[in-house]
């Protein structure tokens, strides 16, 4: 047996401070008299946590810890998903009257539950990781309690939830009682041995449901659009990049090292749910008039996207999903962010008839939302066109070029409604009031950053893609 | 000595029922219960397992199943609590200020 001592916590270390920093988030809200305070030092706590993350790499407690260059891409997701998260939020609750210090400690939680499930070399780590993600963002859900809306989006959430974790243990289960071990890389080792059985078949059917719920791909995704509705903004935007990118870390990790040698086996299904995906999530999102409901079926569609990287598999395949997922989280947070912009005082500003004139009305707004609208359609030169035009490329390259022909049409169906917003905010009058914008520094800053990254990838995206090349490598 | 498959089937019959409650029952507490009759399921099939295999993996993962569902209880019912003060139902379907 390996003793225990604390050198083994040397790949910990950003899970450590970020554990420690929920503690202590916790703790100097009792005191402090500004709740923002509390945000601050979450944002300070995850500055930390990013410097050691390069340095942290190699494996801990007989492998069932990770760290990598895989899991280090990920965290970086997380981290940014975080301090902007935070940005969004500090005007946002005072607004919802919910203004908590607890929910910036349950947003580290989330993050370090988060970054678990991306480092798990062993299924009780991901099963681990996943819970303490997800009980966070269940609270967080329902955070304002005054609200039906928001507390009926956290029971749905809760109960579909335990629901997709309980399916995943009896998969974890199924494989332990076939190769005797939880380890990721034993168990592909184990499954290369043994092939394929029916009972082995069932667990890889039992885990690609659980991770289905989890990235909310279809027919899994029905909790989606109910929770983003309901939840605070601020949540959802949280919820819809780092929980999601957080299960594609697991079920890619699974997937190609656990389950690689039966790729041709399950491939099969998983372009089916892709394709599935991508219809409910484009088709569905044309008839929505809620904002929020609208880029919740956005964010199924994109979830069938991202997928694809897991179906061509290796290096390149993983690595367009990275790059896909990091930049559907910037352009993904500003859309929620001028979505969040729109929220003042007893104005809920969700319908998409609050988006009419708006280009007349606060023209600035709504260049920033173009932006976004623009990159989640897919348009060069923002960043979104790079996002897919490197998963085609990746498709393409595999031999799926149908597969790829099929995701295009429906990205053409997603032109539809993204810029429907963009004709409601420049070809239509303004109706009745004008809307107010509760615009305050920190949102400005997120604003500033989520602009500036898309358009920086959308023109120079060469760091990004060697980055991501070299995480996956 | 009881044979392994005997647990295997109660462990799968018991995760059956709970999934059949999830799916049928619409009383929220109802159908938190199934899912914990669901987690039951499993840490009876991983129980055996682990002993069979004479690993004590599959023990620990109940240790952690187990705190995990305690963890996982009182948040649920918190959240319960809390939409039944604004809602005054438990009834899953009555649960429709949202749709489309």
């Amino acid at each position: 047996m390996n003793e225990i001592n604390v050198s083994m916590l040397a790949p910990l270390l950003p899970e450590v401070i970020m554990a420690s920093a929920g503690i202590l988030v916790l703790l100097v809200e009792l005191v402090a008299r500004r709740k923002e305070t509390a945000g601050l030092l979450s944002i300070a706590a995850v500055a930390v946590a990013a410097y050691y993350v390069p340095h942290s790499f190699g494996k801990s407690f007989g492998g069932m810890f990770v760290s990598d260059g895989y899991s280090a891409f990920f965290k970086f997701i997380f981290f940014i998903n975080l301090i902007l998260t935070v940005l969004l939020s500090m005007r946002y609750l005072v607004i919802e009257k919910s203004n908590h210090g607890e929910y910036y400690s349950l947003v580290v939680f989330s993050t370090l539950g988060m970054m678990l499930m991306a480092s798990a070399g062993d299924l009780i780590v991901l099963y681990l990781g996943l819970e303490l993600m997800a009980l966070s963002s269940y609270v967080l859900a329902g955070f304002i309690r005054h609200d039906a809306r928001s507390s009926e989006a956290a029971v749905k959430y809760f109960l579909l939830g335990a629901f997709s974790s309980a399916l995943l243990l009896y998969g974890i289960t199924l494989v332990y009682g076939l190769t005797g071990t939880t380890d990721v890389s034993l168990i592909g080792a184990a499954v290369v041995e043994k092939g394929l059985s029916t009972p082995l078949f069932l667990s890889v059917v039992f885990l690609m449901a659980a991770f289905g719920f989890k990235t909310a791909l279809a027919p899994f995704h029905m909790w989606a659009p109910d929770v983003y509705e309901g939840a605070p903004t601020s949540v959802t935007a949280f919820m819809s990049v780092g929980p999601k990118a957080a299960a594609f870390a697991a079920f890619g990790r699974v997937f190609l090292t656990g389950f690689g040698s039966l790729s041709t086996d399950w491939t099969g299904i998983l372009v089916v749910l892709s394709i599935l995906t991508m219809a409910v999530g484009n088709i569905l999102a044309i008839q929505q008039d809620n904002i929020k409901r609208m880029l919740a079926y956005s964010s199924v569609a994109h979830a069938g996207y991202a997928v694809l990287g897991i179906i061509v598999g290796g290096a390149e395949g993983l690595a367009a999903m990275m790059n896909y997922l990091f930049i559907y989280g910037f352009m993904n947070l500003g859309a929620f962010a001028v979505v969040i912009m729109l929220r003042s005082e007893g104005v809920r500003g969700e319908a998409l008839e609050d988006y009419k004139g708006l280009a007349k009305t606060h023209p600035f707004a709504a260049a920033v939302m173009l932006v976004f609208m623009f990159s989640l359609t897919g348009i060069p030169p923002t960043a979104g066109f790079i996002g897919k035009f490197y998963l085609f490329k990746a498709v393409v390259g595999a031999g799926y070029a149908w597969l790829a022909v099929v995701t295009v049409i429906f990205s053409a169906i997603s032109a539809y409604f993204y810029l429907r917003v963009v004709m409601y905010m420049y070809m239509l009058e303004p109706e009745g009031e004008a809307v107010t914008l509760s615009l305050s520094p920190s949102l400005g800053l997120a604003l500033l950053i989520t602009t500036l990254v898309v358009i920086l990838i959308g023109v120079y995206p060469s760091p990004l893609l060697s980055f991501a090349r070299l995480a996956a490598g | 000595m009881v044979p392994l498959y005997w647990y295997l089937w109660l462990g799968g019959v018991v995760f059956a029922i709970g999934v059949f409650g999830f799916l049928a029952r619409r009383n929220i507490i109802i159908m938190f219960l199934s899912i914990e009759l669901m987690l039951n399921g499993v840490n009876i099939s991983l129980v055996a397992l682990s002993h069979y295999m004479q690993d004590l993996r599959g023990q620990i993962l109940v240790f952690f199943i187990i705190a995990v569902a305690a963890a996982e209880a009182a948040i649920g019912l918190a959240i319960i609590i809390a939409m039944f003060r604004n809602r005054d139902t438990l009834h899953a379907d009555e649960m429709a200020e949202m749709k489309g």
